[in-house]
């Protein structure tokens, strides 16, 4: 594949001051069962490579799924006239050495097996048996197991000398199962939807206590149906780490995201509540909160080298000690806000521009043990796995939803609650942060399908945290 | 599209399609989808141009049948026929290798009938050099953010009995919001087949109006609670479209992820004043589904308030003892129309009187999916109302209130006019179509942050 970039790259003959090629090979494969039934099971295949470049600071790019030369070609051609006919318009001169700087490297993600050690037989086995395993009762009245793997390369190269390959292989584990007694239906899942996603090989299939999980997931799917509804009252809410990745994700994520700052988000996603003055000033939440954009851990779902602009990753605080820090924007944010970023230009694939974009976004583990917070608590509610999701275009007011709650008591989890959910505007939230647990019960999981950007894009993310203690927050139940 | 180019690809495919029924064994049986596009995507900002690109995209999936099983190979389909049959039929020998492996799908239906349908919508769009100048020069000195997505959409179907379809179409959309210096916004959509200068530049002539009533007052920052509420057609829309996840499906319905089970099972009832269909007579969309089979021109689903049709595929046919309706793989909602009602645009603010008027929506999720519970945010030029006057504009709020409300007990009244709102996503490739809906005035609707 290098070789044959690399000669498009000396082919191209256009007045331009910097020309880029990342070219995406990918395979997505899919395998799902239903009620002990195969759904799904394929596989999706794409190549294809954008050609981007500079002229007179202005950016133009053309994607095409053909790797023939003559087709590399005529995508420089496109590009160059796309950047000139916009240049009129162009919203920020962009440099080539601060936009587009040489880069030269690699990244692997970590595994120990890789997807075939496993035969689509054999894993459409362990589904069927999820299934199997997952119908506890009658009452169970819907089953889904599904395990789906990629495995994607990508080459960037350009011609100021940049050569970058980075290959991904990602992994989700999904399982649940939905109740029903009459009009009361209640779901419960393996942390929330598609939310264990990870780095690595066929070795995250099966865990070591993976039919004891299932079978749990589906009795608490069954206890739910006879659960009382989750209080209206403003109380202590503690909030698992399957929680607090989307908590994480959609009130801290989004907001710093720069090009929502900058405006460019602003009729599709929305802006942010945070304004450029915010950063190295504004009190984002209580001082327990330190906040990264860690794409360095190892298995984490985002984790990489390089952004899609070549920029090299690194781990950068956010926030620290609930003061923001920096944004998460890439190079060319940067340049035109005049704030400092991260490496976090990425695409969701060769046919899609990189755009500002969380990795993994990180709580860093505090102090307290699971059994020390709740022991700690006189009254509040304790929820696990998303269920619902809904914040407002500045990502100030949200609303949140989860699969399964326990009602604390006297420093004790005591009767199971269905239908939790809580709301808040996101500065008075992470201001009530009381308590964060340790490296005991810090857990990272992450999602294939953050969407954003005109085009629209799909991206993977990860998010790491302990269990957190929110005070005086409100809490709800369902129904209508 | 140019013809010329357009049929190099249908040829490419026409040669797809032989060389592999050509291969295909007695045994097998076969689905192709095809779906390409040629896009022009430019997105703007502060006026300006932010990003700009032409993206040549296009894919086929092959679906293997064979002894009660099935597998599927998604694969590039680039027009170069030798490379695309290459990978077909490496793809194919794969399935076959897999498919001995899986179990046995008693719920697989296999292709049948002999629709074919050859539909070509050609469009005069701008040309590519041309789109940010014609955009932008009209706009003086305005916040204008948003993207231009434009160019030729294919989608096509094949099988193994012989049945065929072709859809193409040449579409553009500009999906637009203006700012007012205070955050305060007009959003909206022109889209179309025929890019038509006037009508753009009378668009934004009426955009400009209507930033000048939001700049005119500071926003009126209200209570919770629950206040009347006219939604306009936009907000409608976004509603609606909740009912194509967890609603309308009737493998949702019997699998317990149904909103519209409670009316399905008579514990809940809507309002005779709504009633909803699929509506294809617009020809904006393909009929045909993954296995080729064509949808009614029409089809009502919830009729004065009843539940008469949920959308029924083959294989959700087939399990549960339904007839088919031809609903795609998803059961999803393709060309859906909200009957309109008698309100007319003239008296909307006098029936409102005091209250809410929401021009659009935002983030909208189930909060209790069972009770047909659905939360989410007002959005961009969104008004108090009172003695039947524009007041002011609001600070957006949270709602959160169930269908069987607000198109139940609730529901005033839906305007006797409908507007298209485009579907403008391309999360995947550039989408087509939209909803066609009316504005609805509703009584109580619960407003929670």
């Amino acid at each position: 594949m290098l070789s044959e970039l690399k000669k498009a790259l000396t082919a191209i003959n256009l007045p331009v001051d910097w020309i880029g090629i990342r070219a995406v090979r990918e395979t997505n494969t899919t395998r799902y069962v239903r009620d002990a039934m195969p759904q799904a099971n394929g596989k999706s295949f794409t190549m294809g490579a954008m050609v981007e470049v500079m002229v007179n600071g202005c950016l133009g790019y053309a994607a095409t799924n053909s790797l023939e030369q003559r087709s590399l070609l005529a995508a420089a051609e496109k590009a160059y006239n796309q950047a000139v006919a916009a240049s009129q318009w162009w919203i920020y001169p962009f440099q080539e050495k601060s936009e587009r700087p040489k880069v030269v490297g690699e990244y692997i993600s970590p595994y120990s097996q890789p997807f075939n050690n496993l035969s689509p037989g054999e894993i459409n086995d362990v589904l069927v048996k999820t299934c199997k395993a997952l119908k506890v009762s009658d009452k169970v009245v819907q089953t889904v197991a599904e395990a789906t793997s990629t495995e994607k390369e990508s080459w960037f190269i350009s011609s100021n000398g940049s050569e970058v390959y980075q290959k991904f292989l990602l992994f989700s584990n999904y399982h649940g199962a939905i109740a029903q007694d009459g009009a009361i239906v209640q779901q419960r899942t393996n942390n929330g939807w598609q939310a264990q996603c990870y780095q690595g090989g066929i070795e995250l299939f099966l865990q070591p206590d993976q039919w004891q999980s299932v079978e749990l997931i589906g009795q608490q799917a069954v206890e739910l149906l006879t659960a009382e509804e989750c209080p209206s009252i403003c109380t202590n809410l503690v909030l698992a780490p399957d929680q607090m990745m989307l908590q994480i994700h959609e009130s801290i994520g989004h907001p710093l995201e720069l090009d929502r700052i900058l405006g460019d988000e602003r009729n599709y996603a929305g802006g942010s509540f945070v304004k450029k003055s915010d950063f190295g000033n504004l009190i984002y939440g209580s001082p327990l909160m330190n906040i990264t954009f860690d794409p360095t851990v190892s298995g984490e779902f985002a984790s990489y080298g390089y952004d899609d602009t070549g920029n090299v990753a690194t781990k950068q605080y956010l926030i620290k000690e609930g003061i923001l820090q920096r944004g998460l924007g890439s190079l060319e944010s940067q340049a035109r806000i005049g704030v400092d970023g991260v490496a976090c230009a990425r695409a969701s694939s060769w046919n899609r521009p990189p755009i500002d974009r969380m990795a993994n976004i990180n709580l860093e583990p505090g102090k307290a043990s699971f059994d020390e917070i709740i022991s700690g608590i006189e009254h509040g509610v304790y929820m696990e796995a998303n269920r619902s999701w809904s914040i407002d275009d500045q990502r100030y007011k949200f609303q949140f939803g989860c699969e399964y709650a326990k009602l604390i008591e006297n420093g004790k989890l005591t009767k199971t609650l269905r239908n939790p959910n809580y709301r808040a505007t996101t500065p008075e939230f992470w201001k009530s942060l009381t308590k964060v647990g340790n490296t005991s019960n810090w857990e990272m999981y992450g999602t294939r399908s953050c969407g954003k950007g005109e085009p629209n894009q799909a991206i993977w993310v990860g998010h790491g945290s302990p269990i957190c203690l929110f005070a005086d927050v409100e809490v709800f139940g369902g129904g209508s | 599209m140019k013809s010329e180019e357009l049929s190099d690809l249908e040829n490419s495919f026409n040669k797809l399609i032989k060389r592999v029924a050509d291969k295909k064994a007695d045994s097998e049986e076969f689905t192709l989808k095809l779906s390409s596009e040629r896009s022009q995507f430019t997105r703007f900002n502060q006026a300006k141009v932010r990003q700009t690109g032409i993206v040549t995209d296009g894919w086929v999936e092959l679906t293997l049948m064979s002894n009660q099983r099935t597998a599927f190979s998604r694969i590039p389909f680039t027009g170069n026929s030798e490379y695309d049959i290459g990978l077909a039929i490496a793809a194919l020998e794969e399935m076959r290798k897999e498919i001995p492996q899986l179990p046995e799908d008693p719920y697989l239906v296999l292709p049948t009938g002999n629709n074919t349908s050859r539909e070509i919508h050609q469009g005069n769009l701008l040309a590519e050099e041309a789109v940010a100048t014609s955009i932008l020069k009209e706009l003086d000195s305005l916040d204008f953010t948003g993207i231009y997505a434009g160019g030729a959409v294919i989608k096509g179907y094949a099988d193994s009995c012989g049945q065929k379809h072709l859809f193409t179409t040449d579409t553009f959309s500009l999906d637009y919001s203006i700012f007012t210096p205070e955050g305060q916004a007009v959003k909206g959509t022109f889209a179309g087949s025929h890019w038509d200068k006037l009508a753009y530049t009378a668009k934004i002539k009426e955009v400009k109006q209507q930033l000048d009533l939001l700049s005119s007052t500071k926003p009126k920052t209200l209570p919770k609670g629950q206040y009347k509420t006219y939604f306009a057609p936009a907000a409608v829309a976004e509603l609606l479209s909740l009912l194509s996840w967890g609603g309308v499906s009737e493998s949702d319905l019997q699998q317990g992820n149904s909103a519209l089970a409670p009316l399905s099972r008579g514990e809940k009832i809507l309002s005779p004043n709504f009633s909803l269909k699929e509506n294809f007579q617009t020809g904006l969309v393909p009929r045909f589904n993954e296995l080729g089979q064509m949808a009614a021109f029409e089809l009502p689903l919830i009729d004065a308030g009843k539940l008469v049709n949920t959308l029924v595929n083959s294989r959700t046919a087939k399990e549960y003892k339904k007839t088919a309706n031809g609903a795609n793989h998803y059961e999803s909602l393709r060309a859906p129309e909200i009957i309109p009602g008698n309100l007319a645009s003239s008296d909307i603010l006098k029936i409102l009187d005091k209250g809410l008027y929401i021009s659009n929506l935002h983030y909208l999720n189930w909060s209790d999916r069972p009770t047909g519970r659905i939360t989410g945010m007002t959005r961009y030029a969104c008004f108090w109302v009172e003695d039947g006057e524009i007041v002011a504009p609001i600070e957006n709020l949270r709602f959160d209130d169930s269908l069987y409300n607000f198109w139940g007990k609730n529901l005033l009244d839906f305007t006797n006019f409908q507007e298209f709102i485009p579907e403008v996503g391309s999360y995947e490739s550039r989408q087509l179509g939209g909803s066609m809906v009316p504005g609805m005035l509703v009584e109580d609707f619960t407003y929670t942050l």
